[in-house]
């Protein structure tokens, strides 16, 4: 047995929760799985460390985040976006890995691109599950900090920290690199509730990421896609599943979905592309392509099989401060605290 | 309809739906209708007890089934075998589940709504709080938030529309009419529906061996209560407690 480390979060955007895999298996009663919204990227930060697959980890809002940690070091492990990361003023590339040690500071802030980024930890950080799953549902109050976003003051314990990785180190993931321009989706379940000439429309697009997309639901906005009916006798909801409702505008129904709703659904966006839509900006300009459900399946495969092999890690250069980056800081540190 | 026959016979035709691909949608009709929900839950309770590899999860609707699976463990051939099986040896059970009697205080002070309801309607609030009790009611399903179930069996003189725009939060254990149907809520959200009474039962609660205690099929009756009878019982279903009766 180890000892024990504590990260106490100095400063949180809104939107920054603890996320599991999920809370699976009580769909049927009404219960909303959560988990992450870039599955790829939390599963990507979790493999780095050698955490089993779906390991509680932090996921970093677009508002960022600023923690330390106290009592034995730690490895952490950064994934999804292209966050501004830096520690102790020093910026790290993104996805990073480094033992993490008491009294230094780690910040991430929104970078170039990317919304969410998913901050593992190579020991079990120690919250209650509830229904067999630390994932937060904010909307129902479920899972992580009493079913809330982390804030600062939060103290996270994690029990049998381990701390191998020493400098900050570039991730090899390659399986990462997803532009957001191009979303594979597969029609259905209620493509059939469109004409030909709607989907033809909903397929050429362009749709831009609208503003009031949350870990809910990411809005699209666009030509107006017609249904035969809005409204349908209520039925499931999968992640990735395209609602057209009756503004004619689609949603992208993500991680904090409902389980059942009443919308015709022209399309569900495939397992593999659920990471790169949930890390669309918005105002990302972006299109759908068909396939079938062989080829999502596929894709499926070979995420699958990225995620096999150790990932290696590459000595990050220092960098020195640029005066961009500490203007940054500053801006943080004094206006938005 | 053509699926319209095929209840009778027990082996009505029913449409496959993907919903990408770890999602398989088996549809057996497109209305609420007592009949097709019981052919949902008994393909859903054939499927449970197969306990297949790679079948994640099951969310039965009023007329559909969602399959969640692992399409890299099961493959969408095997799967759709397995419901083409399912479905043609269930056996829906014609007089749904299990029966409870769950209490229901429809005083003002807590049924927020029942005003409103009893204006629409022409009756007095205790009209409704009659009518609303003496029916009986079969959950259909779950969805929309935890513990949210779907109530079928509403009077029809109680078949207030939905409105136009949603009421803030409504209490917990809120029972709850609207677009013709009926609903127990658990969590407090915002909602469409009318708040005509508060039951001190939770049908989902985190901290309780039970977490759920009512499964779709089951059927529900409301027995009325006074809201000194809803405070102690309630405070007895705070500590965990089952206050709702098993009836059969």
């Amino acid at each position: 047995m180890g000892g024990r480390t504590r990260i106490r979060i100095l400063s949180a955007g809104a939107g920054s929760t603890l996320q599991d895999g999920g809370r699976h298996g009580y769909l049927r009663y009404g219960i909303t799985p959560a988990g992450p919204m870039d599955p790829l990227a939390q599963a990507c930060a979790n493999r780095a460390l050698d955490n089993p697959p779906g390991a509680t980890a932090i996921e970093v809002s677009l508002g960022g985040m600023s923690l330390t940690i106290e009592g034995e070091p730690v490895d952490v492990a950064l994934a999804g976006g292209a966050p501004r990361i830096d520690l102790d003023g020093r910026a790290l590339p993104c996805p990073v890995g480094l033992t993490l040690r008491p009294g230094e500071r780690l910040g991430i802030r929104a970078g170039e691109a990317g919304v969410w980024t998913s901050l593992a930890v190579a020991g079990q950080i120690d919250v209650a599950p509830v229904l067999g799953s630390t994932a937060t549902h904010t909307r129902s109050r479920l899972g992580g900090l009493d079913g809330r976003g982390l804030q600062a003051g939060d103290v996270l314990s994690v029990l049998e920290p381990r701390a191998v990785i020493g400098e900050a180190a570039q991730l090899d993931l390659p399986v990462l690199h997803r532009p957001p321009d191009t979303i594979r989706i597969v029609l259905g379940p209620q493509d059939d509730h469109f004409a030909e000439a709607a989907i033809a429309a909903f397929l050429a697009g362009p749709w831009r990421v609208g503003a009031r997309g949350d870990r809910m639901a990411c809005f699209l906005e666009g030509p107006t896609i017609a249904a035969r009916t809005h409204d349908i006798v209520s039925d499931g909801i999968a992640m990735g599943a395209i609602q057209v409702p009756g503004s004619g505008q689609p949603l992208v129904l993500m991680a904090d979905r409902q389980p059942t709703g009443g919308y015709p659904k022209i399309a569900t966006v495939i397992g593999a592309d659920l990471g790169r839509l949930a890390q669309a900006r918005p105002g990302t300009v972006l299109r759908f392509a068909a396939v079938d459900l062989a080829e999502a399946v596929a894709a499926r495969r070979a995420e699958a099989a990225a995620l096999v092999p150790a990932v290696t890690r590459r000595p990050v250069l220092r960098t020195r401060f640029t005066s961009e980056f500490l203007l940054g800081t500053n801006l943080i540190d004094g206006v938005f605290g | 309809m053509a699926v319209q026959g095929g209840i009778e016979a027990g082996i009505g035709p029913v449409r496959l739906r993907d919903a990408g691909e770890t999602a398989l949608v088996v549809e057996f009709g497109a209305r609420v209708d007592p009949d097709l929900n019981a052919r949902v839950l008994a393909l859903d309770a054939a499927l449970a007890e197969a306990a297949v590899p790679g079948l994640r999860e099951t969310v039965p609707t009023y007329r559909s089934l969602m399959i969640h699976y692992d399409p890299l463990v099961l493959d969408r051939a095997d799967l759709c075998r397995l419901v083409e099986a399912g479905v043609a040896g269930a056996r829906p059970r014609a007089g749904g589940g299990r029966r409870w009697t769950l209490p229901c205080c429809y005083d003002p002070d807590l049924a927020e709504d029942i005003g409103t309801v009893a204006d629409w309607a022409g009756l007095s609030p205790a009209g409704i709080a009659d009518l609303h009790a003496q029916a009986e009611y079969r959950v259909y399903m779950y969805g929309f938030a935890p513990g949210f179930a779907y109530l079928g069996g509403l009077p029809d003189a109680l078949a207030i529309g939905r409105r136009a725009s949603p009421r803030p939060p409504h209490p917990a254990n809120a029972i709850l009419i609207g677009g013709g149907l009926a609903a127990v809520a658990t969590v407090p959200m915002p909602t469409g529906w009318y708040v005509v009474g508060r039951t001190p039962e939770r049908l989902f609660a985190p901290a309780r061996t039970e977490n759920f205690l009512i499964e779709p099929g089951d059927v529900l009756r409301f027995a009325a209560i006074d809201a000194a009878t809803f405070a102690e019982l309630d405070a007895r279903a705070a500590r965990g407690d089952i206050v709702a009766r098993r009836e059969d």
